[in-house]
């Protein structure tokens, strides 16, 4: 028996093919891992100088070279969660109804045009911006604001458009799409057995929603309004392009400010040594922040994904999609 | 309270398909009624008419008579939500709610309607997990996820669910097609007890099943029934030879 | 009886909620559409999409050398992102369970979440600072990483959709694994996996923040990779930002070049997608 040599057919001809592919898997981890370690040497000289402290000063001065991220910082919580708080709702009230409310022939146009919303890049939505939200933002609700509620001081004025504020509509505008289609994808995932079986407890559509589809798809939905926060905190130009670049700590939610993404996008260009090094070190930040949000989201996405694909089917008349009233 | 389902001249379509054509068939109290034929023959249609199930998918037309004692259940004015209260449907797979425990997944009718609070819903649910034969089996494991029990368990999980709100009549799509012999056992006995106080109607693929669990059996073959009768005289001496092909395998 | 008449008011409100949500979620982002196509249209000429820009008040200016900067750096990140990433894919569908394979299909995921900007800065620290030089190549290797996750994940969703037989079937006739991948597997998704590049291609026509920070822009054409491009979004972001009526102007037009662009690639790549779904 043993001197009968069969060729190994895993080495057959196989040459280096194996270690090719095996290689190409392995650069995406290390892609990962280089992009930490290349922002953190570059910000290494402004991590030395200021320490933890950088996180909590305001003062950002490139005349004596002294930076601090707090106004940075602050604009970048600031506009992300008042664009999850409006979008998040509308996201997913928008996903409700594409997955269980409209009426069949609507769905998938209107499930496909959402879809597509997502792709628009997020320069031509800061176009739309600083063209149009802007000067509309400093005449009407702006101004409203101003004069209504201008004794609380996050509505102090003067209006001038460029404000927390218009970032944070962008935001939400630019957002909503990637809400609404992953949280209808992970609704649409809800096996339609389960909605029939509490249908035929006696329940109408909107008990149904809450009591089956909601809870069923909730961590998907989670997943959906993390990887939408994500994507706020990180974005740069859109925000660059209406939030007026001042780096002040944002009191007034109509004033001038600026996120972390922002300022990096802004100043740039004419930063070097210590400065430079300081905005990497706000980009090293914004990295660490969306990492780790985004573990999370792909966590809960990909695991209700594995979940609902698993022992369960849907019901019979899957992709009939429900549309009578119940 | 258990009332006669009077099927009559009901006709069904799916936009341009028709899939019930006249149908006519009483199931009476306090009888497990079978609808036996091949796969889709329209029989589980027949059975989704009578809680209206159908009215959630668009297409979906109905002509005819269907009568829970006396009352019209396919009027237009029938509210869907009582009616689906009155009529248990146990589906083909096991159900159970997964985010909900067993206890939970019993009470989920119960806190629907608002029919029992704190104690006594503790109550109902316990008496629903014995009458389904289930309490013993979970009472440890209440406040588990139901979707961890065995397909057999998930299957009586799903009968004490329905059980709970009380129906008067009790739809049974296939209820033993994804489980084992032994689970297959356990729920026909559980329908035979239910047939002391329930209307039971039950579509099963599986003929000896029918045999033995029902009082009535219905014959549909391509949207139309054939012949229903007392099963132990339709297995016998079938009156329609294509009952007759049916039973002896020499069809679908 | 508790009344079911009142459960049914009560569903009615919220769902009415939910479809003024979806219709005011609609129309806002259809507006949008419509501001960048009425206020574009006017703009676009065959002049327009071929000159070089000129100078504030200088009229004839045009976006030429913004497209041609903004093809080149696509083509330069595919070039490299469609071989990595779909020999990434094939280790993947080859080896589905191992651990390699789920970290790298978790760093695939967490990668197309890391905002552009990022990368960007990655880029830019290790080829622009060293070399001090803004240039295509750097601007070309950013995209190539935003687009490298995308390919790859899109690609093995394609590879898994090849039958198993036929690869069983291939390796009874006495194929290696190598050839049974090359010959068969691979060409049997090659529509699939253009599909997921055409996403990749859209995802990275449409970046700033990444070529910003690694090309920079330049008024003149592209001669070689080794000097500062430019590109469609760094070339409306400069216009948009700008006091300059006339740039405003074009500002709009290049956006809506853009966005025809991308969403075109976007429903050319769903509808080959459903014609391939049609066929089985």
């Amino acid at each position: 028996m043993e001197q009968i040599k069969i060729a190994s057919p895993k080495r057959n001809g196989e040459g280096i093919f194996p270690f090719l592919t095996a290689a190409a898997a392995v650069s995406m981890l290390l892609l990962v891992g280089a992009i930490f370690l290349v922002v953190l040497w570059g910000a290494w000289p402004a991590l030395r100088a200021f320490g933890p402290a950088f996180l909590f000063s305001a003062v950002w001065n490139p005349v004596i070279d002294v930076y601090g991220a707090a106004p940075a910082i602050l604009g970048t919580v600031i506009t992300s969660l008042l664009a999850l708080a409006l979008a998040g709702p509308l996201g997913v009230g928008t996903a409700i109804f594409l997955s269980e409310l409209a009426p069949h022939w609507l769905k998938k146009p209107v499930s496909f045009l959402v879809e597509l919303l997502a792709a628009v890049p997020s320069v031509v939505y800061g176009v739309w911006g600083i063209f149009v939200l802007v000067p509309w933002m400093r005449t009407g609700p702006g101004l409203f604001l101003e004069s209504r509620l201008g004794f609380l001081p996050f509505f102090q004025g003067p209006s001038i458009g460029v404000s927390v504020l218009t970032a944070g509509l962008v935001l939400t505008i630019m957002i909503l799409p990637t809400i609404a289609a992953i949280s209808r994808e992970v609704m649409r995932a809800v096996p339609q057995d389960l909605r029939e079986g509490l249908f035929a407890l006696g329940a109408t559509r909107w008990e149904m929603i809450t009591r089956v589809v909601l809870p069923v798809s909730r961590t998907g939905i989670t997943g959906a309004l993390l990887l939408a926060l994500g994507r706020a905190i990180g974005e740069a130009m859109a925000v660059t392009m209406v939030i007026g670049n001042a780096n002040v700590i944002p009191v007034s939610l109509l004033a001038p400010a600026q996120t972390a993404a922002s300022q990096v996008v802004n100043e740039f260009p004419e930063a070097f040594g210590l400065h430079l090094s300081s905005l990497l070190l706000l980009g090293l930040l914004l990295f660490m922040i969306t990492l780790l949000i985004n573990l999370v989201a792909v966590w809960l996405v990909y695991r209700t994904d594995q979940w609902s694909s698993g022992a369960r089917q849907p019901g019979k008349l899957k992709g009939k999609g429900v549309a009578g009233h119940a | 309270m258990a009332l006669d389902v009077t099927i009559e001249n009901l006709s069904f379509w799916f936009g341009r398909q028709q899939v019930l054509k006249n149908v006519s068939l009483r199931a009476c109290q306090k009888e497990v009624t079978a609808l036996i034929g091949p796969s889709g023959c329209g029989k589980t249609t027949l059975l989704r008419c009578i809680n209206r199930l159908h009215d959630l998918y668009a297409g979906a037309s109905v002509a005819g008579k269907i009568l829970i004692g006396e009352e019209n259940i396919l009027d237009a004015g029938t509210n869907r939500v009582e009616l689906r209260r009155r009529v248990g449907m146990i589906f083909q797979k096991p159900n159970p709610f997964p985010h909900l425990s067993v206890f939970e997944n019993v009470a989920s009718g119960l806190r629907l309607h608002g029919l029992a609070y704190g104690r006594s819903l503790r109550e109902r649910v316990e008496a629903c997990l014995r009458k389904a034969a289930l309490w013993d089996e979970v009472k440890d494991f209440l406040d588990r996820p139901g979707a961890l029990l065995s397909g057999g368990q998930q299957q009586r999980l799903c009968i004490a669910r329905a059980l709970a709100i009380e129906p008067e009549v009790f739809l049974m799509d296939e209820p033993c097609a994804s489980l084992d012999p032994v689970s297959t056992m356990h729920i026909e006995e559980l329908i035979k007890e239910l047939q002391e106080e329930y209307t039971v109607i039950i579509v099963t693929h599986n003929m000896q099943q029918a045999a033995r669990i029902s009082r009535q059996t219905a014959f549909v073959l391509h949207g139309e029934l054939v012949e229903a009768g007392p099963t132990a005289e339709l297995f016998v001496h079938a009156r329609d030879s294509r009952t007759e092909a049916y039973l002896t395998g020499k069809m679908g | 009886m508790p009344d079911t008449k009142w459960r049914l008011v009560k569903s009615f409100v919220p769902e009415a909620v939910c479809r003024l949500a979806a219709l005011l979620v609609i129309s806002v982002l259809f507006l949008i559409l419509y501001y960048i196509f009425q206020r574009g249209a006017g703009v676009i000429s065959p002049a327009f999409l071929t000159a070089l820009p000129t100078p504030v008040g200088v009229p004839g200016g045009g976006i030429g050398n913004a497209l041609l900067g903004s093809l080149v750096m696509v083509a330069l990140g595919a070039l490299l992102a469609v071989p990595c990433g779909v020999a990434a894919a094939v280790y993947l569908d080859q080896n589905p369970k191992s651990r390699l394979a789920a970290a790298c299909r978790f760093a695939s995921r967490v990668l197309t979440g890391v905002p552009s900007l990022i990368v960007g800065l990655f880029v830019f620290t290790l080829l622009v600072l060293r070399t001090g030089q803004y240039s295509a190549l750097a601007g070309g290797i950013a995209l190539a990483v935003m687009m490298m996750p995308v390919i790859t994940l899109s690609a093995e969703e394609m590879l898994r959709l090849v039958p198993n037989s036929w690869r069983e079937a291939s390796l009874a006739l006495g194929a290696s694994k190598k050839q049974t991948v090359l010959r068969l597997v691979l060409p049997a998704a090659a529509a699939g996996i253009a599909v997921g590049v055409m996403l990749a291609v859209a995802l990275a026509a449409g970046q700033t923040a990444p070529v910003l920070l690694t090309a920079l822009t330049s008024i003149f054409w592209p001669e070689n990779l080794l000097q500062p491009t430019a590109s469609l979004p760094v070339l409306i972001y400069t216009y948009a930002i700008s006091p300059f009526a006339d740039w405003q102007q074009q500002a709009w037009g290049a956006a809506l070049v853009l966005v025809v662009m991308v969403l075109m690639l976007n429903i050319a790549a769903q509808l080959f997608i459903a014609v391939k779904n049609r066929r089985g």
